[in-house]
């Protein structure tokens, strides 16, 4: 597929009147920043609710400020039920990897920036575009009417395992509404993210600008590109499980539900379905989903490293390839989330194979990013700070996946804080450092103003060590047998170690305030941070030949012409140390 | 200038050639889903509640239905004027064939409601056994399909008989290969249908 | 800063690896048979980890400390060998490693489900509902009862629905909140899941397997030393689970036909 020589008529007008230019706008960057408004409000809440959650698991009988005016079937007198933590326990994983992790890294900045990065005016299907972006609201919206209605949010994790998620109320509280709603929001979710990655992925085949061949992408859009790919096929199979989800829920049949249950003293109207069906349905989306929030922010770190090293990558084209790779091998590994659930032991073993395999591509990225830095001249700014960090907590996260990774060590760290430990830092951490790293990367491109250093630096210092006081504890407790989703710790030998989940609870507090630091930031620099040039951190590629902020059409009425890959730093440019990718001057001593 | 024959079915520009990319990777995900029913099915007839269902017949004629209605679609391309720019016309029958395709079309959706219901008429809801819970799932997601591809011939018969009774090329083409996909599916689910239900 | 980076670095790295290097967080005591392989490849893995943590983080942090700051005009360099070594180190040394654990490892998850239940190992019946673990001994007849669902009464004890009345096989099981079982005897562990899912895990046996309702899934183990050891729920199940716990009560076999037969009597 080469890249196309003229863009015909504009792919929209140019947008008239506060309607189509704010709200329901077909322009990418506007729908970006969208989905980007949207993460945020999301991991904020987010947060909040991991707050109430570790005050709950240390102090379990202090009566929090304002929690009952949040519920009061859940929170009689301001003290947390023990259902209601379940319930901010499964709204807190639903928010934080469907409305942060998919939307941040991916639909945010993969929707600004890829039509830029390919020199396209736009996405492919600009009103699909506009319709994915306002079905997540829904879906968002959706979701949190569960915090609503009387019976409150439903309890049965993100994953929503059958049969508990499915008999409906008998299975307690939050299980009746809560549960449908959550169904029907992912459902949408899905619908939504499905449109989305079908725009990543035209655009990307077919709206590439002259000389700009697959390979002179740069990294974030392959990441984002690779993404879609993986994210069609993931949510086209997580719809369908909702929907049958749904239907065993409302509509009596039996896909999930096997019989002979009796829930709540009653026999339920059910039988002959299968629990491990949900579980694999879920999984086989579940797993390259945790891939679609990890990729995109290793495609963000790695193209700002680039420009924060003025050096290349050793190798981009590994680093495609190791993405490719994860991508591919990310559908072959959902059974590992399943090792003790009944299914076939012998699949255990067949799962866990390409679970190790995948540490091959992963350990090749690390390796790249690691081996590159040496012989650079680092440039330290917040962005960097961010990528640098992105680095240290991918390879923490990273490593406790090997015990993960074999059933017979599974047997004893399944469902500890160890697994809780392992996606928070991978997850939790590291993704969103990517989300970080690029909001101080490219804040001056979408606004023309720096966001301030200070603050930034600040929030990066208490973030980093906090997140490390945070999770890195949470592997040890695994270790000892320190059990997940519990709203309280009764056992007696876990006495010894609520004073380590007090530690935990304050980190939590201090990091979680310091992400208001960066929320000040944002919103301060955004009207009155100090003004940036065209291309602040010089570098190389397509947007940042265009003002801050981009016209309505990205390239105004020209079409740019590339001639050079992004990584064209390090050499003679007529700019310093660099050569844009439109810059027809030739690069010496470099091919691309 | 107009011609008669349609010329070369590649498109040439970007945003044609991302409206077909576009098309193929919708097919892609569809696809994709019915393959994870395929496979909730699969899993759940290992089940000992797994009872027989006998096909309405009029499956069959529906199938007839649709596979002429991807025919009538056809005839109705070798009627219609290309032009050059990338649009397309009305000419001779080429309307005709496309009413005949939509009304095709409608009378599939119409004969899978009659199947639901002479189902119903057996005592065969949704929840009655796992075949039928499949049956209900996969046809009706499939006849939600076909809607859409019935609302986009609506568009073409708007575009071609009011205005300037031009659609574009990239539309015409992308629901074509869109609506012979529908035909396809539905051979797929037919079988699977007889197989396994 | 940029040095700043490098020396929080290796304090981080330090810091983490400091109580796994002190054993500050030990596994509980294993009392099973084949729990030592668990124990050997966890202990293994860890070793491998814990080089590529510190490794990792090390070079990390001696990169950045190098090469942040520099003179303007400093000469960039690029890592000898360049990507084509780091593949490689990657394929063969970490390829290696990893899939090397990998066989080695299942030697574990073998004894645990690729051998059968001895044929003279004692069957006990483990149910899981919200919230509370029952276990069923098949008395001295040997069979275990049928299970009605619909006979199910919390309110008079009858956990599993049985039918003594008409169910002869039924009317000398006998139904306990505690796992009690003989020392050095193979168990085999019948699981069966009332309502929801659960997951039965006791830490010292280094077992740990999912209650699915409608799989007859089960587990085998042979305890070596006495003593009573806590039986947690593992699989979120509704409001209690966090309360969901019984006992494993590992007692002499002197002792534990002592208790069978006090059992049966009733």
């Amino acid at each position: 597929m080469s890249e196309t020589s003229a863009q015909p008529a504009h792919v929209h007008a140019p947008p008239e009147g506060f309607w189509r230019k704010y709200v329901f706008s077909l322009d990418h960057k506007v729908i970006g920043k969208q989905y980007y408004a949207l993460a945020l409000v999301a991991v904020f809440t987010g947060m909040f609710l991991s707050w109430l959650m570790r005050i709950h698991l240390v102090w379990p009988a202090a009566k929090i400020p304002g929690l009952e005016l949040m519920s009061k079937a859940g929170a009689p007198g301001g003290i947390m039920t023990p259902e209601y933590y379940l319930s901010l326990l499964t709204m807190h994983g639903t928010l934080m990897v469907f409305f942060v992790l998919t939307n941040a890294p991916f639909a945010a900045f993969g929707n600004y920036f890829l039509p830029i990065q390919v020199g396209a005016e736009d996405m492919a299907f600009p009103r699909f575009n506009m319709m994915s972006f306002w079905l997540t609201f829904l879906a968002w919206v959706v979701l949190m009417l569960a915090f609503v209605i009387p019976d409150g949010p439903p309890i049965a994790g993100w994953t929503e395992y059958t049969p508990l998620s499915a008999i409906g109320k008998d299975a307690g509280p939050g299980m009746q509404w809560g549960a449908s709603l959550w169904g029907i929001s992912i459902a949408i979710f899905c619908a939504a993210s499905l449109l989305g990655a079908l725009n990543f992925i035209a655009t990307t085949l077919d709206l590439r600008t002259k000389g700009m061949t697959l390979m002179r992408m740069p990294l974030c859009t392959w990441a984002w590109f690779i993404t879609s790919c993986i994210a069609l096929l993931a949510f086209a199979v997580l719809l369908p499980a909702c929907i049958l989800l749904i239907l065993d829920r409302h509509a009596g049949t039996s896909f999930f539900i096997p019989g002979g249950l009796v829930a709540s003293d009653r026999l339920q109207p059910h039988s002959g379905g299968s629990p491990l069906l949900w579980q694999h349905l879920f999984w086989f989306f579940g797993h390259p989903e945790v891939y679609i929030a990890i990729l995109p922010s290793m495609g963000i770190v790695s193209h700002i490293l680039t420009n924060s090293m003025r050096k290349p990558l050793l190798s981009a084209k590994v680093v495609i390839y190791s993405m490719m790779s994860i991508g591919f091998l990310s559908y072959m590994v959902w059974g590992h989330h399943m090792f003790l659930s009944g299914m076939n032991p012998m699949s255990a073993l067949a799962f866990s194979f390409p679970t190790l395999t995948i540490t091959i591509p992963a350990t090749i990225l690390t390796l790249i990013w690691l081996g590159s830095l040496y012989g650079a001249n680092i440039q330290i700014n917040s962005a960097s700070l961010f990528a640098l960090g992105f680095i240290s907590m991918f390879v923490s996260g990273g490593v406790s996946g090997f015990f993960l990774a074999q059933p017979s060590i599974d047997i004893y760290l399944h469902a500890t804080y160890f697994v809780v430990g392992h996606f928070h830092m991978v997850m939790g951490v590291a993704s969103l450092f990517g989300v970080f790293t690029g909001t101080y990367f490219w804040f001056p491109k979408m606004t023309g103003r720096y966001m301030n250093e200070g603050l930034g630096k600040l929030h990066f210092w208490i973030t980093f060590i906090g997140t490390y006081c945070i999770f890195m504890p949470f592997h040890y407790l695994g270790l000892v047998g320190n059990i997940r989703r519990y709203q309280s710790f009764v056992d007696d030998f876990m006495a010894p170690y609520i004073p380590l989940h007090k530690f935990i609870t304050i980190a939590a507090l201090i990091t979680g305030a310091a992400q208001f630091i960066f929320l000040y930031n944002l919103i301060y620099s955004r009207f009155w941070g100090k003004p940036a040039p065209e291309n602040p951190w010089n570098a190389t590629s397509l947007e940042w030949s265009i003002p801050s902020p981009p016209p309505w059409n990205n390239f105004g009425d020209k079409h740019p012409v590339v001639y050079h890959d992004p990584y064209q730093y390090g050499v003679k440019g007529s700019g310093g140390d660099f050569v844009m990718q439109d810059s027809p001057e030739p690069v010496t001593g470099n091919g691309d | 200038m107009a011609s008669t024959t349609a010329p070369a079915v590649v498109p040439q520009s970007g945003a044609e050639r991302a409206s077909r990319s576009g098309i193929w990777v919708g097919i892609f995900a569809i696809t994709m889903s019915f393959m994870a029913f395929s496979s909730a099915l699969f899993v759940r007839q290992g089940s000992l509640d797994w009872g027989h269902l006998v096909l309405p017949s009029i499956l069959y004629l529906n199938t007839l239905v649709l596979l002429a209605s991807s025919g009538t679609f056809e005839l109705s391309r070798r009627h219609l004027e290309f032009h050059t720019a990338g649009r397309v016309g009305n000419s001779g029958s080429g309307v005709a064939w496309l009413l005949a395709t939509l009304a095709l079309g409608i009378a599939f959706c119409a004969g899978q409601f009659a199947a639901w219901q002479n189902l119903r008429a057996q005592g065969f809801y949704l929840a009655t056994n796992p075949n039928s819970s499949f049956f209900y799932v996969l046809t009706f997601i499939h006849v939600l399909h076909v809607t859409a591809g019935i609302l986009a011939f609506v568009y073409l018969l708007g575009r071609l008989t009011m205005g300037n009774g031009l659609v574009r090329r990239s539309f015409f083409d992308n629901t074509a290969i869109y609506w012979h996909f529908m035909g396809v599916l539905w051979l797929y689910l037919l079988l699977l249908c007889r197989i396994k239900l | 800063m940029g040095k700043l980076l490098g020396v929080v670095l290796v304090i981080i790295a330090l810091v983490s690896a400091y109580p796994i290097l002190k054993n500050q967080y030990p596994l509980p005591e294993d009392i099973s048979t084949h729990g030592h392989l668990i124990d050997e490849q966890l202990h293994d893995t860890m070793v491998e980890a814990g080089i590529s943590f510190i490794g990792a983080q090390l070079v990390l942090a001696f990169f950045v400390w190098s090469f942040t700051g520099r003179k303007p005009g400093s000469p960039l360099k690029n890592l000898p060998g360049g990507a084509r070594a780091l593949v490689i180190v990657a394929f063969v040394i970490v390829g290696m490693e990893v899939l090397a654990l990998g066989a080695f490892g299942q030697k574990a998850w073998a004894s645990v489900y690729f051998t059968p239940a001895k044929a003279d190992s004692l069957q006990i019946q483990a149910q899981a509902e919200q919230f509370a673990f029952y276990f069923r001994y098949a008395g001295p007849d040997g069979k275990f009862g049928m299970i009605h669902p619909e006979k199910i009464d919390e309110g008079n004890q009858n956990y599993f629905g049985l039918d003594p009345e008409n169910d002869v096989a039924a009317r000398d099981d006998i139904v306990s909140g505690e796992l009690v079982i003989p020392v050095n005897r193979e168990i085999h562990l019948m699981l069966h899941g009332k309502d929801v899912g659960h997951s039965f895990f006791v830490r010292e046996l280094r077992i740990q397997q999912d209650f699915v309702p409608g799989l007859d899934l089960s587990v085998h183990f042979t305890a070596t030393k006495t003593g009573k050891y806590e039986i947690v729920c593992t699989q979120l199940c509704g409001l209690g689970h966090y309360n969901m716990k019984a006992y494993l009560n590992v007692m002499s076999q002197a002792d534990y036909d002592n208790w069978f037969k006090q059992q049966s009597a009733q």
